[in-house]
């Protein structure tokens, strides 16, 4: 299946960013093959809507799953609507991104049930 | 003619100096004053309306009809607030990211998307003891965008002026714009055939006077200052407005018993008359068209 786990930086090693809507970047990998590419978030420098944005984002990659730290209520929605699973990284999440790999491999990751925070958006 | 009354810093005295402006024009003029700080109108303290109107106002948000949505995505793609996504057989619409600028509604293909109003304030309006035509635009709390309540609050017409014997009476609209130098001040000012700015003799008051010229030089818009706390700080208002060819129409020095009279919720010429000549002496220089 296609991971996406939000990232700040360029490659596997990069180290894991908590934040979904405000990830620097997204590496997807193909679990089954370990094939992997990283993708640039638009959301990053949108003035609002970040979640939405890079929600929709991940979803056209193709991404059937997500690891991060933390969904907003609409980045939430965004991505139940298109059937993505959203998973939370386990521990501290002071780790890289193939950390976050292996840890999804050895076993199931928690999987959000709602949004983690409320949004960031005026009220 | 509208006469916008702005500062760019909170609390110089702008409702101090509007709400004058209009006792003392309201003795010859047909008024209308709009309080448009939809955030914190308190202009109706001073003035006393009886507000026995209210409207719901807000913006248009989009609502997608299912049937006719093929999912192209065309809508989410052309909003800049990503108030819509689109993802699979999905079309989200997130209605507090929305600016109503309908854009969605133009794009779709498809025709499947309509528009409905999404309450974010209201427009009080009434008439004054004294017959000014009142209005306020208020925001709701939780919202964030006053723009679209401030493009209500102008279109506001008052059922009838309040008649006078005499001569017929000029048409005279006084806004109170709220603080700061953004968008609603922008929308505030459009319009406008001139600005009054009113400041204090601070480096702050200084620095947010800048800014709100620069917005009135943008808009083609002549200004005059009034400074009020005269005394206090330094004349560096007086020299940068000299410099730049701004003329200082009225000076209101810092005095005890004005701040008192304001806190009781009287306006500065009911308080202290004496200020009534030089209110209408700005009001005249106003209307003759300031001239930098």
């Amino acid at each position: 299946m296609k991971l996406a786990i939000s990232i700040a930086g360029q490659t596997l090693d990069s180290p894991f960013d908590a934040r979904f809507g405000r990830a620097a970047s997204f590496c997807l990998v193909d679990t089954d093959s370990g094939a992997w590419t990283v993708h640039a978030n638009p959301g990053l420098s949108a003035s609002g809507g970040a979640g939405v944005q890079a929600a929709q984002f991940v979803a056209g990659l193709g991404a059937q799953a997500v690891v991060s730290g933390a969904y907003g209520p609409k980045a939430y929605d965004t991505l139940a609507a298109a059937n993505i699973q959203r998973l939370l990284a386990p521990g501290d999440a002071a780790c890289r991104a193939a950390d976050i790999l292996a840890a999804f491999q050895a076993g199931p990751l928690a999987e959000a049930d709602g949004a983690t925070h409320g949004g960031h958006h005026g009220g | 003619m509208r006469i916008v009354v702005a500062s760019g810093k909170g609390g110089t005295g702008k409702t101090t100096v509007s709400t004058s402006l209009a006792q003392v024009a309201t003795e010859r003029d047909a008024v209308r004053f709009l309080d448009c700080d939809v955030e914190a109108p308190n202009a109706a303290l001073f003035l006393h309306p009886v507000l026995d109107s209210q409207r719901e106002v807000g913006i248009r948000v989009p609502r997608v009809d299912a049937d006719a949505c093929t999912y192209c995505g065309r809508c989410a793609e052309v909003c800049q607030f990503h108030a819509i996504a689109v993802v699979g057989q999905k079309t989200l619409v997130f209605d507090d990211l929305c600016h109503g600028c309908g854009s969605c509604a133009w794009m779709c293909p498809e025709q499947a998307i309509s528009e409905t109003l999404s309450v974010t304030g209201v427009i009080d309006s009434g008439t004054t003891p004294e017959g000014i035509a009142f209005a306020q635009g208020v925001m709701n709390v939780g919202q964030t965008m006053g723009v679209p309540i401030l493009r209500e609050l102008k279109k506001w017409t008052p059922a009838r002026l309040p008649e006078a014997p005499g001569a017929p009476r000029r048409a005279l609209e006084i806004l109170d714009a709220p603080p700061g130098a953004s968008c609603p001040v922008v929308e505030t000012l459009r319009g406008a055939d001139l600005v009054l700015l009113v400041t204090e003799p601070t480096p702050f008051g200084l620095h947010d006077l800048k800014q709100v010229v620069a917005i009135a030089r943008e808009l083609g818009i002549p200004a005059g200052v009034v400074i009020n706390r005269d005394g206090i700080g330094d004349d560096a208002v007086g020299a940068w407005c000299a410099e730049s060819g701004l003329p200082i129409l009225l000076r209101i020095p810092m005095e005890r018993r004005i701040a008192e009279a304001i806190a009781g919720g009287r306006t500065l010429v009911d308080a202290a008359p004496e200020y009534r000549p030089g209110f209408r002496d700005l009001l005249e220089r106003l209307v003759a068209g300031v001239n930098p």
